[in-house]
């Protein structure tokens, strides 16, 4: 009776939740990887976010189990120095996307709990400014990686270009 | 001297340039930003990722790559050795005239162990050096270059705002480019060529 009682309850919550389509539901993501650096150094996590829904998204985060802490970051330059800055929210235009690529927008994966290998894949929970989060596989790449890899090619990085950072 | 003394007449602008090339004993065709004489001579005294005392004599003979970094910056600073790397790639067998000096901005958190474990996950012609933050400093100041240490987070992390050139040397040790960050793999590959062809390996 318990059990039927809590099923009928979830499933309330799951129609409750539908009937407010979330800002995760209308998100693909892409191209989706971890530069990986030896020891307990804070990794770069990168994705491409593409919206087919009808308002912007927002990223303002993400977790993960193999993580002690993860942060939503810049990088940037300006009269030759580099530099790294938090922000609070990526925005995903309606019908656009936010490309989270190096020298620009990156989560930083801090504090890594189990060593992670390149080719492996590690499980993010991307989180959405109202709340929604949509899991999504990274896979691991070695550190003097340029990109997610084979079958994951990135044509908005300029080739044969140096780190060229930029507040998108 | 006689050469230029006469085409003085010529174009105002190419008579500067004549006068230029004959300033220098080998004037070479870099494509980037050249510095020659504007820069000091390759010299600090830094310790290795092996744990070796080294100074700037001891890469006299190799053509070098001079970046400032930090192993706990997870973007910008791999990327960039991520592209040296692949620029050493396509240098093929020339490459091992060649070698990557990643000086840290941070030694307070760079050991020389988890410097030698962080270059070497890019290239093996990769240096990591390390040192008391006053020895960095200097080596820092000599080329115009400078660093910052941001307010650090609750956790105890914290960033390191830093100059993002790379200075190459000769195999003389003399600065000769300086490559910006938005400089193209082919022109950083022509002209480590050039260098690569002049002076002696050692």
């Amino acid at each position: 009776m318990k059990s039927t009682t809590l099923s009928l309850l979830l499933g309330g919550l799951v129609l409750a939740g539908g009937a407010h389509a979330t800002a995760a539901e209308h998100i693909h993501a892409s191209h989706a990887w971890i530069r990986v650096l030896p020891g307990d150094l804070p990794a770069g996590a990168y994705v491409t976010l593409q919206n087919d829904g009808d308002q912007p998204a927002a990223l303002s985060g993400a977790s993960s189990t193999n993580y002690a802490d993860v942060m939503l970051h810049q990088s940037s330059t300006a009269g030759g120095m580099s530099r790294m800055t938090m922000v609070d929210a990526v925005t995903v235009p309606a019908h656009g996307k936010a490309v989270l690529a190096p020298a620009g927008y990156h989560l930083m994966l801090m504090q890594p709990g189990a060593p992670v290998k390149p080719g492996e894949m590690v499980q993010l929970t991307l989180e959405f400014t109202d709340g929604s989060t949509l899991a999504t596989p990274f896979i691991a790449r070695p550190a003097n990686a340029m990109d997610a890899g084979e079958g994951h090619a990135m044509p908005s990085m300029e080739k044969g270009a140096m780190p060229r950072a930029s507040g998108h | 001297m006689k050469l230029c003394r006469a085409f003085l007449p010529a174009l105002l602008l190419a008579a500067g340039l004549l006068l230029a090339g004959c300033q220098h004993d080998e004037p070479l065709p870099l494509r980037l930003t050249n510095i020659s004489g504007h820069m000091p001579d390759l010299d600090f005294k830094l310790t290795d990722d092996l744990g070796k005392p080294v100074t700037g004599a001891d890469y006299r003979g190799k053509v070098t790559l001079l970046y400032f970094g930090y192993t706990h910056c997870p973007d910008v600073c791999p990327l960039t050795l991520a592209q040296l790397h692949v620029v050493m790639q396509r240098l093929g067998s020339l490459a091992d005239g060649a070698r990557i000096l990643f000086v840290s901005v941070d030694p307070a958190r760079d050991t020389p162990a988890v410097m030698h474990a962080y270059v070497n996950a890019f290239d093996p012609r990769a240096v990591g050096l390390t040192g008391d933050a006053r020895a960095i400093e200097a080596l820092s100041k000599r080329y115009r270059s400078a660093f910052s240490r941001e307010p650090g987070s609750a956790n105890g992390n914290y960033e390191v705002t830093h100059s993002s050139a790379i200075y190459v040397f000769d195999r003389d040790g003399r600065a000769r480019v300086l490559a910006t960050p938005s400089a193209s793999q082919d022109d950083l590959v022509h002209d480590l060529h050039l260098l690569l062809d002049t002076g002696a390996p050692r």
